[in-house]
Parts: structure tokens; C-alpha cells; sequence
């Protein structure tokens, strides 16, 4: 359970470094750089603070990760939940973060 | 006076800051502190956090519901009865009853600050359950952290690690810590300190010790900061034996309670039976019924899922989207939805936290310790179990209405420099060494196998008898030792070496209150194969402090009255 970064999408504006829970993303040449991937605790706040689409978040091999990877959108009140699963078939579920959990 | 500074490769600047009241820990208990004392108050309050209050402590991804409500046609003290005899008895009533009558308000004020919350078309809240309503939790604690922000009088210092109190005469006087990004040292005075630091996890081995070791169900940036440093300034402490273990779903380690309660879905074994009915419903039996259908060989055990309607299937991604997005994502990577299979569930390892079980500082009824001038809220504070999120917001109420009340501006804030000048001296030996033989780490992972082993763990099915906690005891001062040598090369390795130390002392904790509690009052959570019964001789709390260097177990008598002050 971690993220990657992808630095081609990086713009350094570092937001996720500033979040982290656990202070695990630190800065390197100007941009963000996951140093502490197995301390990470999957709470996917740097993944909703990158605007870049920048980081994806990922299962590890250990709890049933199978290559597949997550990461979120905006549209208004709606966050798309974008999910790339490992055959390339993209899944997208739209919570709209005005209504409450139903369950 | 000034501090004598060494010709050190690393030597740290100390920055003073005086403040009328310090917070150490920006989660929901002390986030909901600071707005309380500036709403009430022209204090000045400085809020302390080792990572950002935006998305620190137990609510970063969310959280499902508040679980923790008086509904309609109930009362606070019906929820004082349920969580007593969850608890089988070990509980303050008088903690429980007035966050009780709080969780209300305190929720509303939340919703007033922009949590969504499901209503009927009444506009009245829609229970989920005798105790719960259904909220959208997945920015619970940026809305709480905004109002921080924007509230006067109130500073808030990020990324600055706190590791001791500074205590004298049994009175506090501030705290002492570290920014984690440069070499500056931070040295808080204060009339009055909240102590809202969350519990502990990563004692044990934790469900995933391989890559997704921090997969974990209680933040694993919770170290038990705060309960190591009231236990090392003298503080009494309760409960630690009433360890916390959640039932959760299998490795991704998210919550059961939305399946059980949304969907209805049985605990059940591997041959298709419900199970509850034979082992009971508290909190510790659904653990315990799960682990036992295991050890006899019906498991896994799982919540029964397949066959709902498939637009159930959606409803449960998007919520866990909104607090355990690991779940939904591990949906997809299965490619069988929750109607298609079953919810395979397992117990967590055990956690010291406040907010579920009892474990924590032991304090008055307005939430004081037993250290004149310092209080706890939330998870570090014990005596109230299932007090929750909204049971964390009303103990910052309380201590802060409280702090309002009897603080004294003109009290002294003074204390020998030496002592912020030893710790720091501490700090630098620290950051100057050679490097160490072992790493944090790897004395952490010693650390967690030990109390798996020998303190009940998930390898021993959370059972454990006196010959073990002893060799858990021996094993674990033996670890303590090395910890002393340990070096670090950054201001961050620096915070891993005091979140293991912290660690260490309640390890320590925990285990002389396993070896005083001589029954089983609590099934998986202090499973005594010694004692494999209640005692109704041990219808007391367990208590401890530490007294001129050693670990003193005190045992009380249950708290009847409605308001209880320290007398001793």
C-alpha cells in the first residue's frame, strides 16, 4: 500500500508534502519524492491535494494488490475516483461530496 | 542564562515560545479544544502537531459515520449503560456521562462548520443504528482544521515533534520537541497544556509486517507520544490492559461496521454458519467469536455479502471512497464485488487507544491528570470508552471550558533552564553519534515481535500467560537498553527515534498491567490463559505511575460519584 509519483506531471507545488500524515513525501530537485513508501498508511490525502493527477495510489502485492492504481478528480462538488486497473480498463465512480455516506 | 554550545557537526537553535495554553496534538480532540478556547476566550493558544492539523490523527482518509450520538427517543444515559457493559463494567461514569451530553451539540456545531450529514425529508438526522447517524466523514477533518486556521488567538506550529513535558512539582509548565525539517528545537511555556496526542499503534506485529506494515487500522503515526510522556512526568494512567482490537476486513484492514449495519450482512464461517449467536455481540466477543472459529478450524470467517442487490455494490464502494478507499480499490483489483463474495474479516493487532477501550490518563471529571495544570482529551485520555469522534470533540470542549475557568495569567510560567537544555543536549548526542550498531526500525520490529510473541499478539491468538509477560517484560528492557545507543542522521530519523522509545515505554506499560489484571474480563483483549475467568475481586480499575523510576500498580475502586476529583 503506497503511492508513486510521476514526475512528468509533477509541478512541485510540494501540497503533498505539506499534508502527509506522516510527513513521508519530502522535496527533491524541485519536486515531490515518496521516500518513506512502506510507512505510508494509504489515507490518500496527498493523492486528493495533488491537482496535477500527479500521484497514484496502489495496493501492495501483500494485501491483494494485482497492478492496479487510483487517483482523483474535480468537478465542482463531485470527486471522480479514477481507477486504472491493470488491463488498462478504467473504472470511474463519482462521489458527490455534498451527500452522505448511504450506509 | 545562555546554553554552552559544542563544536558539533549538528547543534540545534532553541526558539522559546510562551503561550497562556498549549495543545500538543492537532487532532479532532485538540483541534476542537483551540476553537473552543478561542470562542470563549482572548487566550492565547498555540496548537503543536508533528505532521499538518489538515489531514493528521485518526480522521486523514475519513471517517463513516458518527458513531457516537443520542437519537431519537434515547438518552445520554443509555449510552453510558451500553458502553459500561461493553466494557463489563470498567468505565467512568462520570467521563462517560458528560461527553454523552455533549455529542449532540458538538455535532451540530460540525454540521454548522459544513459536515454533510443525511437527514429525512423532515430534515431530521437518519440513524444508522441505536447510536450512529450517516454523515459524508471524508473531509471531516479539513472542515475542523479550517476553522483552526481561521479562529484568533490561535497559532498553529506544524511539523514540530513533542517529546517531553516540563513538569515541576507535579505541576506543568510547558513542553518540549523538535521541527522535523530543521534543526530547530521548540520550547513551549504555558499556564495550561492539552494533551491530545491520539494512542498507540505498532506495538505488535502488525496484520501486514511485510510492505503494507502501516496498512493498519489506528494511524500509524499514532506512537503513543503523549501517554509515554505523561508516564515518564509521573502521571497515573488506567486500563492499559484493556487493549483495543478491531474486527476489519481482511488485509486492507477497513471497517466492518458499514457492511454489518448497511447491508446486514452475518459473521460467518467458512462452512456458511452465523456464528455471533454462540460467542455474544460486545465489542471483544466479535473478535474473540471470529478468532475462535479459527483456532477450531472453521475459518475464514467472513461477513456475508454475496447476494445483495448489485446497487448495493455501488453504494459500499463510494462509501469506503469516503474513508477506506483501500477497501473499494481492492474490489476492483479482485474483480468480485461485494454481491459476487463474501467480505473476508480478521481481527487487527492490539492497540492502546482511549477513544474505543478505557486505556489512558487518568483524570478528573473536567479531564485534568494528575499533573496540576494538564489535561487529556481523546484517545490518550482513558476512563471512556466508545467515546469516538464526537467523545474526542467533547473532551476538548470540557477542558477547554475548564482551562477558561481556572487559569491564572499570573501564574508562573518559570522553570530551571536545564531542563530544556538537558533535553536538547539529548537531542544533539542523538543527531551527533556514530552510526549505531541497529537502526528505529529494526529495534522497532524486535520490539513488535516480542509483544506478539509473548503479550499476546495475533500470533498467540491474543492469549498470553504470566511466564510469557514476564519474557515480554525482560525481552522488552532489553530492547529499552539498546535504544539508548541509537543515532540518527536527520531531524526525521530523530522523530523515528523518539516514536520508538515512546513506543517502548508503553510496551512496557502495557504489559505490567496484562501481568495485574489476574482474570479475563475482557475475551481477546486480556485473554489470561492463567485466569481464564472473571473475578468479580477485580471489579477495579488497574492503575499505574511511575514513582522515583519505578512502575507502581494501584488498584481502585469503580468511580460512583458524579464528579470526581484527584485526591492523592
Amino acid at each position: 500500500m503506497s503511492i508513486r509519483i510521476n514526475l512528468d506531471k509533477c509541478v512541485g507545488c510540494l501540497r503533498c508534502i505539506e499534508v502527509c500524515p506522516g510527513s513521508l513525501i519530502k522535496e527533491k530537485d524541485t519536486k515531490a519524492f515518496m521516500k518513506y513508501p512502506k510507512d505510508c498508511w494509504g489515507c490518500v490525502s496527498c493523492v486528493k491535494e495533488c491537482k496535477a493527477g500527479a500521484i497514484e495510489f496502489y495496493l501492495g502485492a501483500d494485501i491483494g494488490g494485482n497492478g492496479g492504481k487510483m487517483n482523483v478528480s474535480y468537478e465542482g462538488d463531485i470527486i471522480h475516483w479514477n481507477i486504472t486497473k491493470s488491463d488498462g480498463t478504467v473504472k470511474v465512480i463519482d462521489v458527490n461530496s455534498k451527500d452522505s455516506n448511504k450506509y | 542564562m545562555e546554553r554552552m554550545v559544542d563544536d558539533m557537526k549538528n547543534s540545534l537553535k532553541h526558539n522559546k515560545i510562551l503561550t497562556d495554553v498549549l495543545i500538543i496534538g492537532g487532532g479532532t480532540a485538540g483541534c476542537y479544544a483551540a476553537l473552543t478556547l478561542s470562542r470563549n476566550s482572548n487566550l492565547s493558544v498555540a496548537i503543536v502537531e508533528k505532521a499538518n492539523i489538515k489531514r493528521s490523527g485518526c480522521l486523514a482518509a475519513g471517517v463513516n459515520a458518527i458513531n457516537a450520538y443520542i437519537v431519537d427517543g434515547k438518552k445520554p444515559e443509555d449510552y453510558v449503560d451500553y458502553a459500561t457493559k461493553d466494557a463489563n463494567g470498567i468505565v467512568r461514569n462520570d467521563l462517560l456521562l458528560t461527553a454523552a451530553k455533549r455529542f449532540n451539540a458538538v455535532t451540530a456545531e460540525m454540521e454548522k462548520l459544513g459536515l454533510v450529514i443525511l437527514k429525512d425529508a423532515k430534515g431530521n438526522y437518519v440513524a444508522r443504528g441505536n447510536r450512529n447517524i450517516k454523515i459524508n466523514g471524508e473531509n471531516f477533518k479539513p472542515i475542523l482544521a479550517k476553522a483552526v486556521q481561521e479562529a484568533e488567538n490561535v497559532t498553529i506550529w506544524n511539523h514540530i515533534n513533542v517529546t517531553d513535558l516540563l513538569v515541576e512539582e507535579n505541576t506543568v509548565k510547558g513542553a518540549i520537541g523538535f521541527c522535523i525539517s530543521d534543526e530547530n528545537v521548540y520550547e513551549f511555556r504555558a499556564h495550561k497544556v492539552i494533551v491530545a496526542t491520539g494512542g498507540a499503534s505498532g506495538l505488535y506485529k502488525p496484520n501486514n509486517p511485510g510492505f503494507s506494515q502501516h496498512k493498519m487500522w489506528y494511524p500509524p503515526f499514532n506512537t503513543g507520544a503523549g501517554y509515554a510522556m505523561g508516564i515518564l512526568a509521573g502521571a497515573e494512567m488506567t486500563s492499559f490492559e484493556m487493549r483495543f482490537i478491531a474486527l476489519r476486513c481482511k488485509d486492507t484492514i477497513a471497517p466492518t461496521g458499514t457492511i454489518a449495519q448497511g447491508v446486514r450482512a452475518k459473521q460467518i464461517n467458512a462452512h456458511g454458519e452465523a456464528y455471533e449467536g454462540k460467542y455474544g455481540v460486545t465489542t471483544s466477543e466479535r473478535v474473540y467469536g471470529t478468532v475462535k472459529e479459527n483456532q477450531l478450524g472453521n475459518g475464514p470467517c467472513y461477513l456475508q455479502t454475496s447476494g445483495i442487490d448489485k446497487e448495493k455494490d455501488e453504494e459500499l464502494f463510494k462509501a469506503y471512497l469516503n474513508m477506506a478507499p483501500s477497501q473499494t480499490l481492492k474490489w476492483m483489483e479482485s474483480g468480485k464485488y461485494p454481491s459476487e463474495q463474501d467480505v473476508e474479516i480478521e481481527g487487527t493487532e492490539p492497540y492502546i487507544v482511549g477513544g474505543h477501550t478505557a486505556s489512558g490518563y487518568w483524570v478528573n471529571t473536567n479531564r485534568e491528570t494528575t499533573i496540576k495544570g494538564l489535561y487529556a482529551t481523546g484517545d490518550v485520555s482513558g476512563g471512556c470508552p466508545q467515546k469516538y469522534v464526537t467523545g474526542a470533540l467533547a473532551e476538548g470542549e470540557i477542558a477547554a471550558l475548564d482551562i477558561i475557568q481556572k487559569i491564572d495569567q499570573e501564574q508562573s510560567r518559570e522553570i530551571d533552564d536545564n531542563v530544556a537544555f538537558k533535553k536538547i543536549e539529548e537531542y544533539e548526542k542523538i543527531l551527533n553519534k556514530e552510526t549505531y550498531f541497529f537502526t528505529a526500525k529494526e529495534l522497532e520490529e524486535a520490539m513488535q515481535k516480542v509483544m506478539d510473541e509473548y503479550a499476546g499478539g495475533i500470533s498467540t491468538h491474543y492469549q498470553y500467560n504470566e511466564k510469557q509477560l514476564n519474557l515480554a517484560e525482560e525481552k522488552i528492557e532489553q530492547i529499552i537498553k539498546l535504544s539508548k545507543d541509537l543515532s540518527a542522521s536527520d531531524m526525521h530519523e530523530l522523530m523515528f527515534v523518539y516514536e520508538l522509545k515512546e513506543r517502548l515505554t508503553v510496551c512496557k506499560q502495557v504489559i505490567a498491567h496484562l501481568i495485574h489484571r489476574k482474570e479475563t474480563r475482557w475475551h481477546s483483549f486480556n485473554e489470561n490463559l492463567d485466569y481464564p475467568n472473571i473475578d468479580s475481586g477485580y471489579y477495579k480499575y488497574v492503575n499505574s505511575k511511575l514513582k522515583d523510576g519505578r512502575l507502581q500498580i494501584l488498584l481502585r475502586d469503580i468511580v460512583q460519584e458524579e464528579v470526581y476529583e484527584h485526591k492523592n
